[in-house]
C-alpha cells in the first residue's frame, strides 16, 4: 500500500500536498497496489471534504483536540502510529516546511529512511530510484533503499496536480488516535503574519534579481540602476536579505515569494534549489554569472557566463542611450 | 546551560565539482571545504545564548567527516568562541540522514546537552533532516527553521519561519534540538586572540564504526538542461550586444 499525507495550509490543502496525491497515484499504478489517503490534525473535516473526489481506495482522518493545532510532537506521534499499523510501503507528503519539522521525527522512531525533496522518480520495474538534487544543484542522485518501507517528500512540481484522478475513495475511515497530554511536549501558538510594507513581486512583468554574486552591498545601486533603465523590479536569492542588504520582502524563493515575471534577469544568483523553486515560472530567464556550474544555467534561456559587475553598468548605458 | 552545535564541513560554492571515478561520489581532491552556511549562524546563536545565560554555560561544537575535510571546521568554532570541540571520525561517505544521525546521537548521548543546535540544512547534502532525527533518538523536544530565540527558565521560545511570510512561535522544553534558519543573527568573525586561543581547547575525537545504510547513492550525475540554453559570450562589449539584441528584439521588454 501508499499512503499519502494531506497537510493543511490555512483551510485548504497544501499544493505541495495535492502534488503529493497525483504521486501517490502515479505509485499505486505503477506499483499495482492500494492507495490510502490521510488527512491529518488541523481541520480534518475540511480536508476530508476537499479530497473527497480524489480517486483512492482508502480515505482515513485522523481526529484529535491535541493536534488541532500543528504540532511536531502530536503529528509525527500520530503518523507513526498510522504507519505501524497500516504497513505502507510508502509513505508520500510535500516537502513543505511543516513535513520538515516533522517527517524526520518519524523516520527515527520507526527506524524508515526519509528521503527528502525528491525531484522525479524512475519506477525501474518495481525497484523504484529517487533522484534528488546535491551539491547546492550542481549534481543530481539517484537513491536506492534496502529498506521494506520509507518515506518521501518531493519538491514542487515533481507531480503534477493537473494529473489527480478524479473517483472518489473506495471506503472512508476513521483512525483511532491514541495521544494524550504528555505526548505533547512544545507549545505552538497560532500562525501569524507580518505586516509587509513590501511590493508584490508576483505582479511584476520584469524581475532584476541579484544574488551574491554581487559580492558587495556597495554593488547595489548598480544593480538597481538597470532595474530602473528597463522598469523592473529588484528581487534577491535568500544571501542577500540575510546579508541584510535587502529587506526580506525582496526574496525569491521557498522561504519568499514565487514569481512568473515574462522577464527574470538574474544577476550572481547561484540557483539553489531554494531559490529556483520560486521562479522557475518564468517565461524567460536571463542569467549572468562568473561560474559556468552554476545552477541557474540549467533553467536559463539565456546565459552569461561573465562577470556581472563589468556587464551591468555597460548594459544599464546602453538602455539608457538607445530611449 | 550545555548547548552543542553541529556543524558540517561543505565544498565552497566556487569549487570545483567533479564526478569522481566510482560514479558515487565527487572529486574531493579538487575541492576546498568550508562549514556550512547555516551552520555559522547555529555557532553565533548558541554564543549569543551562552553569553546571555552566563558563566557556567558551555558552546561545545561538534562535526562528523573525514579529518582532512572536516579539521578547519573544528578551529573555526573554537576560533569564534566555542569553548571546546567533538570530532567523530568518519572517514566513508555516509550520505543517509539516519544512519548520520546515529552516529552523532550515539556519540553525543553521554554528553546530557540541553540544547542542539544546527543550520536548517547542508548545502552538499541539503536533506534537512539531521536535528530533528538527533532530537528524537535522543528523546529531545524539536523544532526547525528558528528565525529568533528567548531563553526562558528551562524553556525556550523560538520564532519558526513558516512558508511565504508566515511565522509561529513555539515553547519548547529543555533538552531541545532545534535547526537554525539563516539570516537569524550576524555571524561574527573569529578575533586574533580567538585563534590564537583555539589550540589550547580541548577536542575530543571519537571514532565511528562504519554503519549500514537504508538509503544509498547509485550514481552522481550534471543534470541535464531543462530547456535549451543560449550562451552568450565574448567580451564584455560585444555581450552587451548581444544582450541589446535580445531585451530589444526578441523579448521585446526595452
Amino acid at each position: 500500500m501508499v499512503l499519502v499525507v494531506l497537510e493543511n495550509q490555512r483551510g485548504k490543502i497544501h499544493p505541495f500536498s495535492l502534488e503529493a496525491v497525483a504521486a501517490g497515484q502515479r505509485f499505486a499504478n505503477e506499483l499495482n497496489c492500494d492507495l490510502s489517503i490521510l488527512c491529518l490534525g488541523e481541520k480534518v473535516d475540511e480536508l476530508k471534504s476537499q479530497a473527497q473526489n480524489f480517486k483512492a481506495n482508502k480515505l482515513i482522518s485522523a481526529k484529535n483536540d491535541l493536534i488541532d493545532m500543528y504540532s511536531a510532537d502530536g503529528y509525527s506521534k500520530v503518523l507513526a502510529d498510522v504507519i505501524s499499523e497500516l504497513s505502507p510501503k510508502y509513505t508520500l507528503v510535500g516537502h513543505s516546511y511543516m513535513v520538515r519539522d516533522f517527517a524526520p521525527r518519524v523516520s527515527a522512531k520507526l527506524n524508515i529512511p526519509f528521503v527528502s525533496d525528491i525531484i522525479s522518480v524512475d519506477f525501474n520495474n518495481g525497484n523504484p530510484h529517487f533522484s534528488k538534487q546535491v551539491f547546492n544543484a550542481k549534481l543530481a542522485t539517484s537513491i536506492e533503499l534496502s529498506s521494506d518501507q520509507a518515506l518521501l517528500s518531493f519538491q514542487s512540481a515533481a507531480f503534477s496536480s493537473d494529473d489527480i484522478e478524479q473517483g472518489g475513495p473506495e471506503s472512508e475511515e476513521e483512525f483511532n488516535v491514541q495521544l494524550s497530554d504528555s505526548d505533547i511536549k512544545s507549545n505552538s501558538e497560532p500562525e501569524f503574519q507580518e505586516s509587509s510594507t513590501g511590493v508584490d513581486l508576483t505582479a511584476a512583468e520584469l524581475i532584476v534579481s541579484v544574488g551574491r554574486g554581487i559580492e558587495s552591498e556597495d554593488n547595489l545601486p548598480t544593480m538597481q540602476s538597470l532595474a530602473d533603465a528597463m522598469g523592473a523590479e529588484v528581487a534577491s536569492s535568500r544571501p542577500v536579505v540575510d546579508m541584510g542588504w535587502l529587506p526580506p520582502y525582496r526574496q525569491v524563493g521557498s522561504s519568499g515569494q514565487v514569481v512568473s515575471p515574462k522577464l527574470y534577469f538574474s544577476c550572481g544568483v547561484s540557483g539553489a534549489i531554494q531559490h529556483v523553486v520560486g521562479m522557475k515560472g518564468s517565461k524567460n530567464v536571463l542569467a549572468i554569472n562568473k561560474d559556468e556550474d552554476a545552477p541557474i544555467f540549467e533553467i536559463a534561456d539565456y546565459a552569461v557566463i561573465g562577470d556581472v559587475l563589468e556587464i551591468v553598468p555597460k548594459l544599464t548605458e546602453e538602455i539608457n542611450n538607445s530611449k | 546551560m550545555k548547548i552543542a552545535v553541529l556543524t558540517k564541513a561543505i565544498p565552497s560554492y566556487e569549487s570545483s565539482i567533479r564526478v569522481d571515478s566510482s560514479g558515487c561520489w565527487i572529486d574531493e581532491s579538487v575541492v576546498n571545504y568550508v562549514v556550512n552556511e547555516s551552520d555559522s549562524f547555529a555557532l553565533e546563536e548558541a554564543l549569543q545564548i551562552k553569553e546571555n545565560a552566563g558563566e557556567d554555560s558551555e558552546v561545545v561544537v561538534v562535526t562528523l567527516g573525514s579529518e582532512a575535510n572536516t579539521s578547519k571546521v573544528i578551529k573555526d568554532g573554537l576560533a569564534k568562541g566555542a569553548d571546546r570541540g567533538i570530532f567523530i571520525k568518519n572517514e566513508s561517505t555516509t550520505t543517509d540522514p539516519l544512519t548520520v544521525a546515529k552516529i552523532f546521537a550515539d556519540n553525543l548521548k553521554p554528553e546530557n546537552f540541553d540544547l542542539i543546535l544546527s543550520g536548517l540544512q547542508s548545502d552538499d547534502m541539503g536533506s534537512g533532516q539531521t536535528g530533528v532525527l538527533i532530537g528524537e533518538l535522543l528523546e529531545m523536544s524539536t523544532a526547525t527553521l528558528a528565525i529568533e530565540t528567548q531563553v526562558e527558565g528551562d524553556k525556550i521560545k523560538i520564532k519558526r519561519e513558516l512558508e511565504s511570510g508566515w511565522f509561529q512561535w513555539v515553547t519548547l522544553p529543555f533538552p531541545s534540538s532545534i535547526s537554525i534558519q539563516s539570516g537569524i543573527n550576524e555571524p561574527r568573525y573569529p578575533s586574533l586572540k580567538g585563534i590564537m586561543g583555539a589550540k589550547r581547547k580541548e577536542l575530543n575525537k571519537l571514532e565511528s564504526s562504519p554503519e549500514s545504510q537504508s538509503q544509498s547513492f547509485v550514481n552522481l550525475y550534471v543534470p541535464k538542461n531543462e530547456k535549451f540554453t543560449e550562451k552568450i559570450e565574448g567580451d564584455a562589449d560585444s555581450i552587451v550586444a548581444k544582450l541589446m539584441d535580445i531585451l530589444k528584439n526578441k523579448l521585446k521588454v526595452i
